[in-house]
């Protein structure tokens, strides 16, 4: 059990140092999440409820997110690292876990920015959508990396990531936006850690079958 | 040949039930929409439900006629989850006058499951044809039908009164008269679902020997 813990942290590790390097996705994050609030700050007119602005942050949370994700296994791609991972002596799903770790790294050091930048603008952040938000990472984190690694292997890439993890991502929406609205959020964010649990349990169970060949 | 003639059998009888034995409710005549919608429906997620189970079987053992039957499975699927949406949007034309009823949770339900399963056949024809395609359609299809209950407690969690519920923890709420022809159309819509499966597996089966044979002539 602390070997395979290890071993992600090691992978997660590599990842954070990658990107300390090449500091490609963190910037675009990061540019992305105000860049988006101000956009729809003008395409939907959020003076006259807060429950729209609620809705906003989701929404941005999430493409955000996507941001990452489609950046999740490019060098791993390009640089054919994967043949050298799988080759590696740890287990498969420890793979998973170091990059959902890194991933879930970027995700947060973001919404650092994006949950203050969106109470200057918007106002109104409470805990439910603080809470709301931490648990909504590992559910976006986990079910997002296992799809990052399907659509990294097939003819059209980033272009299909989108298409696969938002049908999955609706329920992460509804709790969040629940949690964040909701006079009692407590349904919510146990719909939320529910998710988490369903998804990270088969995100770590079927990682093997989609990186072996 | 057999579940042809039953399931034609059988729609020939559910539509007859439904056409002069099941009763006009308040609801009038366009409540007799509702023994196809929800046959349908319930069909669609049988389909849904096989094609994780073959899924998981070819995890399991790795057998390629498994990943062809589940393949097969959710694309039918996928018709029937389409034809739920069609006859639903009719229904709630009817009912309540819109084409679309974001208050019907079921429609909702059945809108992000069809969104989802469509991604299944982007993923599965921007892959190379082989053994890791056949793992990473059966892992999504497994995603599937996790995917179900999860948003169907999403829907519920969004809370709606809009959509009559038939079946609640009391039982059906539907008069004797009712529940027999629904439960016919029910076996009717079951029969006719199996048969499509039989008939498209058998034809995608011959595809892949044709083109076997090809190869081997080439």
């Amino acid at each position: 059990m602390r070997r395979y813990l290890h071993d992600a942290a090691v992978l997660a590790r590599k990842d954070v140092l990658l990107e300390l390097r090449g500091r490609e996705t963190l910037p675009a994050m990061l540019l992305f999440v105000v860049a988006g609030l101000v956009v729809f700050h003008f395409a939907v007119p959020t003076e006259e409820s807060e429950d729209v602005g609620a809705g906003l942050l989701w929404v941005v949370i999430l493409f955000t997110a996507l941001l990452a994700l489609v950046r999740a296994f490019v060098a791993e791609r390009e640089q054919r690292l994967m043949d050298g991972l799988l080759l590696a002596p740890c287990d498969r799903s420890a793979i998973w876990l170091g990059k959902s770790l890194a991933v879930l790294a970027f995700l947060v050091l973001t919404e650092l920015v994006a949950l203050p930048a969106f109470a200057i603008f918007f106002g109104g952040l409470g805990w439910g959508t603080v809470a709301g938000v931490s648990l909504a990472n590992i559910g976006i984190v986990t079910v997002g990396t296992l799809l990052a690694a399907m659509a990294s292997v097939t003819r059209a890439r980033e272009l299909l990531l989108p298409l696969l993890f938002l049908p999955l991502a609706i329920p992460i929406v509804v709790g969040g936006v629940g949690a964040s609205i909701s006079d009692d959020p407590g349904r919510y964010l146990g719909f939320l850690a529910l998710y988490d649990a369903v998804f990270a349990i088969i995100s770590w169970a079927s990682f093997e079958y989609v990186v072996s060949e | 040949m057999v579940t042809a003639t039953v399931a034609a059998a059988l729609a020939v009888s559910a539509i007859a039930l439904v056409a002069f034995y099941a009763p006009v409710d308040q609801d009038g005549l366009n409540q007799k929409i509702f023994y196809f919608h929800v046959p349908i429906a319930l069909t669609a997620y049988a389909y849904f439900a096989l094609g994780a189970l073959k899924a998981f079987l070819y995890l399991w053992k790795g057998d390629d006629e498994r990943d062809l039957e589940s393949y097969v499975a959710v694309h039918l699927g996928v018709i029937f989850g389409l034809l739920t949406l069609v006859t639903g949007s009719i229904w709630a034309k009817i009912s309540w006058g819109h084409w679309w009823e974001w208050g019907d949770r079921q429609l909702v339900l059945f809108l992000i499951l069809f969104l989802f399963y469509c991604a299944y056949f982007m993923l599965r024809f921007s892959i190379e044809p082989g053994p890791q395609r056949a793992s990473i359609s059966a892992v999504f299809a497994l995603i599937g039908v996790v995917l179900i209950p999860i948003s169907f407690l999403a829907i519920r969690l969004a809370e709606s009164l809009v959509h009559p519920v038939t079946f609640t923890r009391d039982g059906p709420q539907m008069a004797g008269s009712q529940f027999t022809t629904f439960f016919v159309c029910l076996a009717a819509m079951l029969a006719i679902a199996y048969t499509l499966y039989r008939i498209e597996l058998a034809g995608k089966r011959l595809d892949q020997h044709l083109r076997e044979l090809r190869e081997l002539l080439t």
